[in-house]
């Protein structure tokens, strides 16, 4: 019997195979999108509008963002079946926030887990809890969320909102027994001194099940694509902190217990 | 249950001295043995060849220079200096001569070589002048052949001017029974012969050849033995004086007689190793399955506590340095083609016994060790991998790949087994396979395999369906259908299937006139002794001596061809954008990208040939002019306009290697225009053709001999490597890539095929890292790929590299199934391993 939830639609900006950053094994991650926050630093500004946009890239138009059906992203998907079945791997779902679109997420999750795929979300859980607890942990295996500041005011200033929604989601999605890792990109001016670090791993900590926290060092790669999207890029000043740094950060927050690397 | 040790061991400091005296000078090219074969053959003039290459041969063994080199534990070098190399001039010589004043300078593999070497190498080639297996075998060549050769098509380069080599010998039988077995076997086989034999002459020849081959490579060892002797006597140093008398007993004892330790065994198989490049300038020549043969003596002497495993480490690792001091030279071109000094000695680790249990064992983990120890191009490390391989032998063999250094190779025994059974090698055989040079499987120690046979270039029976078959004045391919009045691309198609089977046939014409050659002047009788059943049937390898008998020429450029067959199919028949004639003049100008030589010189040679018919005879002069002229006349706006428009159509076009199914079957089905053609030919040993798929690194030398193509690919540049995709046009990441290779019938090319991945180190970082590079492996074969290899090292490395070469004397890369000196490339060769895509995680 075809399966209702192939039909439907929502709107993507990239699906990337091979990746083995963003959960176990060999993975593809499809990015929805369209998102809340507009942290400063993002490197897929063009992630952030739910508007089809065009980015001028190397020199040429390229048309972002297309509206596509389930059926259409798990062709795709399962491209690299042979790969996912060797490495234990499978579909990671990232974006913008995947949860802007919960029915289309949904979706994407439970085509995955027909196929037997491991599934992933890469979210910093800016939606109602209702919406993630009753359309996306059903068919999810590992969250990966984002916790980028403790502070509320510093977080509304470098993101756009406030972080109670966050926080709030976290303790929440932790008790329901949901396999999370909680990330931290590590941005300089923002959040890379070792008692910020420090207090976002307090928190990850006091989540229930939490064992494990990634920091992910600031990069630049973005940089070009705010140009092509007319956007200016504000932290143009800043320069990604050094190996050291990352390893004093990893050494301070691995105080509280957690596992804590360095990269995904 | 775990029956191997799989942890690190340390290296001893012997290692980077051996390794720094290997490399503190440029390679010289040594006279010696090309000046005692012609006093022996001088000698012997008149006897049965064979009998005169087995006394050339101990002649050799008897004069030959021996050398101990500083610190070495195993001993025996066929050059005073190291890296040195002898030369052949049985087989050809003119190319030397003419390269005397160049080949120190030459980019690609330079030599240094004395004016006394010149000298007395210029005396010895005045008696091969028309004895040389090259000339032979330029008599049985066809016309039509030689022509074909000239236009490049084909080039069996390889063979027709060296030794064959592409062989492992039975080197457990040596370890085992000793030479002097060996000479007791074929003493019992002569003793059997009735001199009222049919075959007795042939026969009785050949073994007493045999014998006193086997005899001369004792005698050589007694030499080394009383050299180390002496050195002992006179050595200050205790420890060392102690090494030379043990190194005295090992070479008094092997390969004459039955090694009894892992020591001697080492020793053993060293002698063998570098007598037979000894005996002929084959390269290729493969140790195999050590790991196999050589792991009796590592377990009797560990249950015996005789050894420790530092010490085991140890002995492996001086012979991995010393399979770097052998060495040859090649003419210029083939020089490009074979980049890197490398003589493909591949040594396989791990897969099945004959029975199909796995069988990695110590061992196969201290040869990847070896190679971390070392870092060096030689030997070509291979592993072998299969369902029941242990994961932990995997990681071992990623942590080495992920040093950068090109090794090891990863070979699917899931469909090299059933490849080799479908040409009629039988199941054990086949699952004891070993690889050869490259990437060729092979029997060992039973099949003369022809596995580097010629390279045939796919393009250029493309290139040739476009002018009917004519070329530089010349009716050079088949007359195939007129392009004006094609209808349809089957039509294309079909021209380009007969196109390709032509000049498959004269290549094959080729092969069996080089093999005639080889089996007339050059059989070998050392190497016979060692290859099933050349004593049984008392026939040498070359006259058919061997249980399995091939000859692999590899098909390249199948990811252009592929590409360039579906643009003409799309653009012209379906989309209708352009006609085939407009397509012909556009790749006539290069898609006025700059005109190529090669179509300077035809351009010239048309308009010299219409002014003549006109009644104008061009004298050089003028010709030079009309050349100036063709070479400088700019396209016009308006044409440039359209190939630019071309250009940008090509380029939308989906490409072969980004996982697009459809595609990938098409050029599935292009690569048979290749591999299904050769299959019905047979050559003189009475053996099939089989075809391989990879172009070692000819895929350079031999673009620059190819005009631009209808894939968008300009005039002279470098046609694809191995069965990968064209270099830039995999955009789809490693998985896509490997997915759409697999997509190929990889059990029909059963010589082997090569896909060559690159990677940036940080892929593999982390134990995690190496894990998911594992899988991905095992991802492509479980698709049924045959091989694949990785080059690790980041673009700015490689960069940096070139622009101080100095900094990077050891710097080793992946090239095309084999590691080379990066500094030691041509130029073009690095900038197109630079410029392949980089596959990052």
């Amino acid at each position: 019997m075809e399966k209702e939830y192939l039909k439907q639609t929502g709107r993507i900006f990239d699906i990337q195979r091979f990746s083995i950053h963003d959960g176990p094994g060999i993975r593809t991650i499809v990015f929805l999108k369209g998102c809340a926050l507009r942290c400063k630093w993002c490197c897929n500004p063009e992630s952030q509008s739910y508007e089809i946009q065009t980015m001028i890239q190397n020199g040429n138009e390229k048309i972002i963002g297309r509206d596509v059906t389930v059926e259409e992203v798990m062709d795709e998907v399962r491209k690299d079946m042979p790969h996912y079945r060797r490495s234990q791997g499978g579909l990671t779902l990232s974006g913008g926030e995947s949860l802007l679109q919960p029915q289309f997420a949904s979706c994407l999750l439970q085509a995955a887990k027909d196929l037997g795929l491991n599934t992933a979300l890469e979210s910093t859980g800016f939606a109602s809890y209702e919406t993630i607890r009753d359309m996306i942990l059903p068919w999810l295996d590992l969250y990966l969320m984002d916790i980028k500041h403790v502070d509320r005011a510093k977080h509304k200033l470098f993101t756009g909102q406030s972080n109670e929604l966050i926080l709030e989601n976290a303790k929440k999605i932790a008790g329901s027994g949901q396999k999370l890792i909680i990330r931290v990109p590590v941005i300089p001016t923002f959040n890379d001194t070792p008692s910020e670090i420090l207090e976002i791993a307090q928190f990850a900590r006091s989540l229930k099940g939490v064992k494990q926290l990634h920091l992910l060092p600031y990069h630049r790669l973005g940089q070009d694509k705010y140009d092509g999207l007319g956007r200016e890029y504000t932290l143009e000043h800043i320069e990604p902190p050094s190996n050291e740094h990352m390893e004093m950060l990893a050494g301070v927050a691995r105080t509280t217990g957690l596992h804590v690397q360095v990269g995904g | 249950m775990k029956n191997y040790y799989d942890g690190d061991i340390a290296r001893s400091p012997r290692i980077a001295r051996l390794i720094e005296d290997l490399y503190d000078h440029l390679p010289v090219i040594e006279a010696e043995r090309a000046v005692i074969l012609t006093e022996s053959y001088q000698e012997t003039e008149g006897e049965p060849v064979i009998i005169r290459r087995g006394k050339a041969f101990e002649k050799i063994c008897h004069e030959l220079p021996i050398t101990i080199r500083p610190g070495e534990l195993v001993v025996g070098s066929n050059t005073k200096t190291a890296r040195g190399c002898q030369v052949f001039p049985e087989y050809s010589f003119e190319w030397l001569e003419a390269e005397f004043d160049t080949v120190e300078k030459r980019s690609a593999d330079p030599f240094y070589i004395s004016d006394e070497t010149k000298e007395q190498l210029h005396e010895v080639y005045k008696y091969w002048k028309g004895k040389t297996t090259s000339e032979l075998a330029t008599s049985y060549m066809a016309e039509e052949t030689l022509r074909a050769m000239e236009h490049n098509i084909f080039t069996p380069g390889n063979y027709f001017y060296n030794g064959i080599g592409h062989f492992t010998v039975k080197y457990e039988e040596v370890l085992e029974s000793g030479f002097e077995g060996i000479i007791e076997k074929a003493e019992k086989e002569l003793h059997r012969l009735k001199v009222s034999d049919e075959d007795y002459q042939k026969r009785s020849s050949f073994l007493k050849a045999a014998i006193m081959s086997c005899q001369a490579a004792i005698d050589y060892a007694h030499r080394y033995a009383l050299l180390a002797a002496s050195e002992a006597e006179k050595c200050k140093d205790e420890v060392r004086k102690k090494e030379l008398l043990q190194i005295a007993a090992n070479c008094a004892r092997v390969p004459g007689r039955p090694a009894t330790s892992f020591y001697e065994a080492c020793q053993s198989f060293w002698f063998v190793q570098m007598l037979l490049q000894t005996e002929s300038s084959g390269h290729s020549i493969s140790p195999g399955r050590f790991d196999q043969y050589m792991y009796p003596y590592y377990e009797a002497d560990m249950k015996a506590g005789k050894i420790t495993r530092e010490f085991a480490q140890e002995l492996m690792d001086c012979i991995w340095v010393k399979l770097n001091d052998l060495n040859k030279c090649r003419d210029a071109g083939s020089a490009e083609g074979f980049a890197g000094y490398s003589l493909f000695q591949n040594l396989i680790a791990g897969g099945q016994d004959a029975e199909g249990n796995d069988v990695t064992n110590d061992l196969s983990f201290m040869c990847i060790e070896a190679s971390m120890h070392e870092q060096l191009p030689a030997p070509s490390l291979s592993v072998r991998v299969w369902n029941g391989t242990p994961d932990e032998f995997l990681i071992k063999a990623a942590k080495l790949t992920r040093t950068g250094i090109g090794l090891p190779a990863y070979y699917n025994d899931e469909v090299i087994i059933p490849a080799m059974m479908s040409r009629g090698v039988s199941l054990e055989d086949a699952r004891t396979y070993n690889i050869i040079g490259c990437v060729e499987p092979q029997a060992h120690g039973k099949t003369d395999g022809w596995h580097d046979a010629a390279f045939f270039n796919m393009l250029r029976p493309l290139e040739l369906v476009f002018s009917s078959g004519f070329e530089l004045g010349e009716q050079v391919g088949p007359r195939t259908a007129d392009i004006a009045g094609m209808k349809s691309f089957d039509e294309f198609y079909d021209a380009y299937k007969e196109q390709m089977e032509y000049f498959i046939g004269l290549m094959v014409n080729a092969d069996n006139s080089i093999d005639v050659a080889h089996a007339e002047r050059c059989p070998l009788p050392f190497q016979s002794s060692m290859i099933d059943d050349c004593i049984g049937r008392g026939k040498s390898l070359q006259e058919g001596g061997a249980v399995y008998n091939f000859t692999g020429p590899q098909g390249f450029g199948i990811a252009n061809a592929a590409d360039s067959l579906y643009a003409v199919k799309k653009l012209v028949f379906e989309d209708k954008k352009l006609t085939l004639e407009e397509f012909k003049e556009a790749l006539d100008d290069n898609f006025g990208k700059g005109i190529s030589p090669q179509r300077v010189e035809e351009l010239t040679a048309r308009i010299a040939e219409q002014l003549g018919r006109a009644g104008v005879q061009a004298g050089e002069n003028e010709i030079a002019v009309i050349a100036k002229t063709v070479r400088e006349t700019p396209v016009p706006a308006e044409k440039q306009e359209k190939y630019d428009r071309l250009l940008q159509w090509i380029d939308e076009l989906p490409k072969y290697g980004n996982d697009i199914e459809w595609l990938d079957m098409f050029a599935r089905d292009v690569a048979y225009t290749y591999t299904k053609p050769l299959e019905k030919y047979r050559n003189p040993r009475g053996g099939q053709y089989q075809a391989g798929l990879y172009p070692v690194s000819a895929n350079v030398p031999l673009g620059a001999q190819t005009g631009a193509t209808p894939d968008g690919r300009l005039a002279n540049t470098p046609i694809a490597d191995g069965v990968g995709p064209v270099q830039g046009k995999d955009v789809s990441g490693p998985t896509a890539t490997a997915n759409s290779v697999a997509r190929l019938d990889h059990f029909i090319a059963s010589n082997g095929t090569l896909f060559n991945q690159k990677f940036h180190p940080s892929a593999l970082s982390g134990i995690e890292g190496l894990t998911k590079f594992v899988s991905l492996i095992r991802g492509f074969f479980d698709q049924k790929g045959m091989h694949m290899q990785f080059n690790v090292v980041s673009r700015e490395t490689l960069l940096d590299a070139q622009a101080h070469p100095e900094n990077y004397k050891t710097l080793v890369v992946r090239v095309a199934g084999y590691s080379a000196l990066f500094t030691t490339l041509s130029r073009s060769l690095q900038d197109d391993i630079i410029n392949r895509t980089m596959q990052t995680f």
